[in-house]
């Protein structure tokens, strides 16, 4: 798989590291610190990134196997070794994450003034952890990453949010560790009766049917409150909103998928059983999830609580598709995760330009942006509209095979699905005129300024990459096609066995 | 030229929108002017080709997406259908930007606006030529986005705003099950591709789904997504609002074209909607009553554009039923007429607004129809195509329509012509009411006013002379080519009807009556207006406060003047009277069942729901350890003392246990 025989994967994992330690060894007054501590940043997370296009390039789109795999065995008497690769489910959010952290670096480049240099080490250090997760094919190593996302998180949120960053910071620890003890112990399970932790072979192992179960919910109450899922969804808002700008934009745009992702690679493949015997569940707590975090957003007064609200109501979308396990359901929420993580990511910026400037999240205290800062307005509508689900932008394509999708499963839940097209049109026009339109109430707003040249450059590719998942989505869905279909292949193959074996 | 059609408008667009500020106003606005009319030549000469020739084609772009058998491309499908649609989507369009040049002028961004009109074109022009479901979705969306853009181009008004986010978001509701109906086209047909689906319709006639028939079940809910794009009855509430946008925009959006989107689709799907008799039905019951409704509200309203807005909804009512009872050439051709009349009503009705200095009531109005003689004479013609009078366009589509209805010998058939009689009657009634309270009797708005009252520009009169040439001249020309004898070579097959749907031969063997009916009760609309508003101006008052409950509050002149185009909410008089002016009370009573029920439930899940259960569980659990932690420190007093007696007690419930336990 890996031609080269090149680790470019766990280049592309630690190299972030590297940086970090360079930022940590300068020494000097501390505008020199923060200046050389920016640019390292940017230039690491920009090298990873362009490393991280061999991936899409070199990927071969038509298998479903696991390529650029590393292995090397770390504890060989108990099964666990450091196994990397990449499939056509993750090779997109290893993008994703490369992706998301220069535009984050260089949103951030004025708007955090202290501590410039723990700020951008922390950064990185998140980057490693969350292509690490993604990138991991070992149970153990995944769920070393997976807890360890949560680290640089927290002291992004806990030091440099907002008033109550303690609280957020706390909430938001705690939620997400407790889901994981549980998964923990599923893990050691899993182990236990394996013998093994390598993903890959775990696949081969059928987990009895009496245990899948306790799995399910084990993993449930892990990447239910990562995703996150009605009702454990309240740390999102506290923590979008005391988190800095480019925090949020690496919650919403890849954190939040931690948890979906999860379900895909684990709780789909390893408990076929459980996972359809318990879709229901998960439709029902989906459709709440739609119905009544829209219905809260509609109701909210701070700009970044709204999108918050916001995610988790797109994330339901996502739920739904991944527990009809059929191609259009699954590679729609694949798709609305990725599309989700750009168009919400863009959005929590466009939110941090007006903070940057006025230093209020409250709705109030906007209205008739869109006359003073033309530019930004129009950045802004886009964003809005790419959420709405506006075909020829990124989300319409998720959210509309996933609606076909769950068609096929149950009418109901597609019908569920779909409202959330209504009240989401309801929450982000209502966000957009009282921010943009209407008459400029407050005189101090008239003198913002348009767009700078470095928001145009972090906006720009953001902007470019929502329309190219809109109008030409291909070029995404073929990267997952083929392990979508063995996905699903594999699943129907599981139910039928099982269900011969209750027949016998 | 195919491509060029469609995608002239999108560069007009780029070239105003994006670099309208460099360029300069002029500059942006002539560019998307050429580019318009460029996209007109093509899409003539494409008019020419596909339905004059016969030669229809499909141009492949690229593919959109392509997951587990959900094959869905962009393409450009030409039929006759949709070069149709495009000729006269183009040829309109192109008018209308002229118009707004002048209209427009002086306005503080002009190329914002003509970058809006130029996207909604190109929206407008790949829904009509989509080639699937989801392309034809895409542009669906794609003119919502513009109608709302365009519904609050004045976005420092608070009341656009408002109706532009209300259209976004009734539309929204029409498109929930426009996307419903898409997931069960696929589940049933397997593809969404237009070719496909007609090809193997009669193969799945008998499937069902949940227990009900798929065909039925698919037209049903693309009915009800055409609904809310066409403002049909329950669904229409957004589309007198809409006219909260510049008159041009009501012009091309919310009258010729976006509104039409739905009759079109029905249209396009008839290989589908002929094998669901059920679905037709209620599409037949559903556009007689709205074409009623929405013109029994249209006698009583006081606001120019507002009149003309429910005619729209009243003529798109018509456009239905003809295709509910299985006549979509006629519908179509209703369609294509009523884009010419109606386009030129709003523009005409524009022209007035900008004579009397953006006054929109016509209380305030009249007297001036010797100043502004050419929008008057256009208004004329406009009002008489619109009435059926004979020989103007109106005329041949609205009879083809009602003799259809007649014709189709069905119990709702009949319930369409006699609604649609009524109809008819109502709409010249409330067209001369306009007319005359418009531009005769004694000039009732102040001095400054009328002294400033003049007629258009020459580039606003130049669009209104051709519509009204197309006005008079559409119905006569293309009688035969849409529903007379060449019908069949002119669609070529791209409408369907089904073996036993004999409609279009049925209508043109009604009896003698059937056909003099419509102008009967044009000609008797028309005197009673002359009545009731020439003859006797003071009657209308009158017969208004004997329909009220409270005749005091009926007011014969708006209640804020000019200044407040802000707040143009009447009082309610009550009554019969007010339940008209009142538009039967669907806002009141959406506010009451939706908006408001919405808005206390986000409020309680969140301040209840989220803030105080959901968070109260782990804010709860947290706050009982810390003090059950606190209670754990009180314990360690140090004191010697306690502790001995505490191990003493301890000892004393050990034994104890220990003892009884044995």
């Amino acid at each position: 798989m890996n031609a080269a025989g090149f680790p470019l994967l766990s280049l592309i994992t630690f190299l972030p590291l590297a940086g970090a330690a360079i930022i940590m060894s300068v020494r000097g007054d501390e505008a020199v610190v923060a200046r050389n501590a920016r640019w390292t940043a940017l230039w690491t997370s920009l090298i990873v990134f362009l490393l991280s296009l061999i991936l899409w390039a070199r990927f071969d789109q038509s298998s479903a196997a696991f390529q650029f795999v590393e292995k090397v065995s770390w504890l060989p008497e108990f099964g666990v070794g450091y196994h990397m690769g990449v499939d056509g489910i993750s090779v997109l959010f290893v993008l994703l994450s490369t992706a998301l952290t220069p535009i984050c670096i260089l949103a951030s480049w004025e708007a955090i003034e202290t501590r410039v240099r723990e700020y951008m080490v922390a950064f990185l250090i998140l980057e490693t952890m969350m292509v690490g997760m993604f990138a991991a094919l070992d149970f153990i190593v995944f769920y070393v990453f997976f807890e360890a996302v949560l680290i640089p998180m927290f002291l992004i949120i806990g030091v440099w949010g907002g008033a109550r960053r303690v609280y957020a910071a706390f909430k938001f620890f705690l939620y997400t560790l407790l889901g994981s003890v549980l998964m923990l112990l599923a893990i050691l399970y899993l182990w236990y009766n394996a013998g093994t932790t390598d993903i890959p072979q775990l696949f081969e192992y059928q987990v009895p049917r009496a245990a899948q179960t306790w799995i399910f919910f084990a993993f449930l109450a892990s990447f239910a409150v990562k995703v996150p899922m009605w009702p454990v969804h309240t740390w999102l808002p506290d923590a979008h909103v005391e988190a800095p700008t480019a925090g949020s934009v690496i919650l919403a745009g890849v954190l939040l998928k931690m948890g979906a992702y999860g379900f895909l690679r684990f709780t789909l493949p390893l408990l076929p059983e459980a996972s359809a015997a318990f879709a229901p569940l998960i439709f029902v707590l989906s459709v709440v999830a739609v119905v009544y975090t829209s219905l809260v957003a509609l109701a909210q007064e701070d700009m970044k609580k709204l999108i918050a609200y916001s995610s988790v109501a797109h994330m339901g979308i996502v739920t739904i598709g991944i527990f009809t396990f059929n191609q259009q359901g699954l590679a729609g929420a694949l798709f609305t995760m990725l599309a989700h993580g750009v168009v919400s990511g863009a959005l929590f910026l466009c939110v941090g330009v007006l903070y940057d400037r006025v230093h209020s999240r409250e709705i109030q205290r906007y209205g008739g942006v869109a006359a003073i800062m033309p530019s930004y307005g129009l950045v802004f509508l886009f964003f809005t509209m790419a959420s709405v689900g506006l075909p020829g932008l990124a989300n319409f394509v998720g959210e509309f095979l996933v609606i076909v999708g769950a068609w096929r499963v149950n009418p109901w839940v597609a019908f569920g699905a779909a409202l959330g097209m209504i009240l989401g049109a309801a929450y982000m026009l209502y966000l957009y005129r009282r921010v943009s339109f209407g008459k400029v109430t407050r005189e101090d707003l008239r003198a913002l300024l348009d767009l700078r040249p470095r928001e145009y450059a972090v906006f720009a590719p953001l902007i470019l990459l929502t329309l190219w998942m809109g109008v030409y989505p291909q070029s995404f869905l073929s990267f997952f096609e083929a392990s979508v279909a063995n996905l699903v292949a594999r699943h129907e193959a599981a139910l039928g066995a099982a269900r011969l074996a209750g027949i016998q | 030229m195919f491509v060029g059609a469609i995608f002239f408008p999108l560069l007009g667009a780029t070239i105003s929108g994006f670099f309208g500020r460099w360029i300069g106003d002029k500059a942006a606005q002539w560019s998307t002017v050429i580019c318009m009319v460029l996209a007109a030549i093509c899409g003539v000469l494409a008019f020419a080709q596909v339905a004059l020739g016969g030669d229809p084609t499909t141009v492949p772009i690229v593919t959109w997406m392509d997951v587990g058998g959900l094959e869905v491309s962009w393409a450009l499908r030409y039929d006759t259908l949709s070069v149709v649609m495009v000729a006269m989507v183009t040829f309109i369009s192109t008018l209308i930007h002229l118009y707004s040049v002048g209209y427009m002028s002086h306005d503080a961004t002009p190329p914002r606006f003509f970058a809006y009109l130029s996207l909604f074109t190109f929206m407008m022009l790949m829904l009509v030529t989509a080639d699937n479901l989801a392309q034809l979705f895409f542009g669906w969306e794609g003119v919502g986005l513009a109608s709302y853009l365009l519904i609050g181009y004045w976005y420092d008004r608070e009341s656009a705003n408002r109706a532009a986010m209300k259209a976004f978001i009734v539309n929204r509701v029409g498109d929930v099950f426009f996307m419903l109906g898409l997931a069960l086209t696929f589940h049933v047909f397997g593809s969404i591709e237009f070719s496909t689906i007609f090809s193997s319709v009669e193969a799945h006639a008998g499937d069902t789904f949940l227990g009900i028939n798929a065909i039925e079940l698919i037209g049903v809910l693309l009915f009800l997504g055409a609904c809310g794009k066409s403002a049909q009855l329950g669904l229409h509430t957004w589309l007198p609002d809409a006219m909260e946008g510049p008159t041009p925009v009501s012009a091309l959006i919310h009258a010729a074209t976006m509104v039409t989107a739905g009759v079109f689709l029905v249209c396009r799907m008839s290989p589908v909607m002929e094998f669901a008799p059920t679905a037709l039905a209620i599409v037949t019951i559903v556009g007689a009553s709205t074409a009623f409704f929405a013109a029994t509200i249209g006698c009583v309203q006081n606001d120019i554009k507002r009149v003309i807005a429910y005619s729209t909804c009243s003529q798109l009512g018509y456009m239905f039923f003809a295709a509910g009872v299985g006549a979509y050439q006629v519908a179509m051709f209703h369609l294509f007429t009523h884009a010419f009349f109606k386009a030129l009503l709003f523009l005409g009705a524009g022209s007035v607004i900008h004579a009397m200095s953006d006054e929109q009531d016509i209380r305030r109005m009249g007297g001036i129809w010797t100043k502004i003689p050419v929008t008057y004479a256009v208004m004329w013609i406009g009002n008489l195509a619109l009435a059926g009078i004979p020989f103007f366009a109106g005329y041949y589509s609205k009879d083809a329509i009602l003799e259809a209805a007649f014709a189709s010998h069905s119990g709702v058939g009949f319930y369409a012509f006699v609604l649609g009689l009524a109809a008819a009657f109502l709409t010249a009634f409330y067209s001369w009411r306009l007319l005359i309270l418009t531009f005769h009797g004694a000039p009732r708005a102040d001095r400054h006013t009328m002294e400033h009252v003049h007629e258009s520009p020459l580039v606003m009169l130049v669009p209104l002379l051709l519509l009204a040439v197309g006005a008079v001249l559409t119905g006569y020309v293309f009688a035969p080519l849409f529903i007379g004898e060449h019908e069949h070579a002119f669609w070529n097959g791209s409408i369907f009807n089904a073996e036993h749907n004999h409609i279009l031969h049925a209508m043109h063997e009604v009896p003698d009556w059937v056909p003099l009916a419509p102008t009967v009760m044009g000609v008797g609309g028309i005197a009673l207006a002359y009545i009731l508003y020439m003859a006797m101006p003071g009657l209308p008052a009158r017969i208004a406060q004997t329909f009220s409950a409270r005749p005091q509050m009926v007011q014969r002149l708006p209640l804020v003047p000019r200044e407040g185009a802000e707040q143009r909410t009447e009082p309610d008089p009550g009554g019969l009277y007010g339940f008209l002016l009142k538009k039967w009370y669907f806002d009141e009573l959406y506010d009451l069942i939706f908006v408001q029920p919405a808005r206390r439930l986000a409020t309680v899940f969140w301040k209840v729901g989220d803030a105080r259960i959901i968070d109260g569980m782990p804010n709860g659990a947290a706050d009982l350890a810390v003090q059950a932690s606190r209670g754990a420190v009180r314990i360690q007093t140090g004191r010697v003392a306690n502790y001995a007696f505490a191990m003493i007690i301890g000892l004393v419930v050990f034994v104890s246990l220990f003892l009884i336990g044995r």
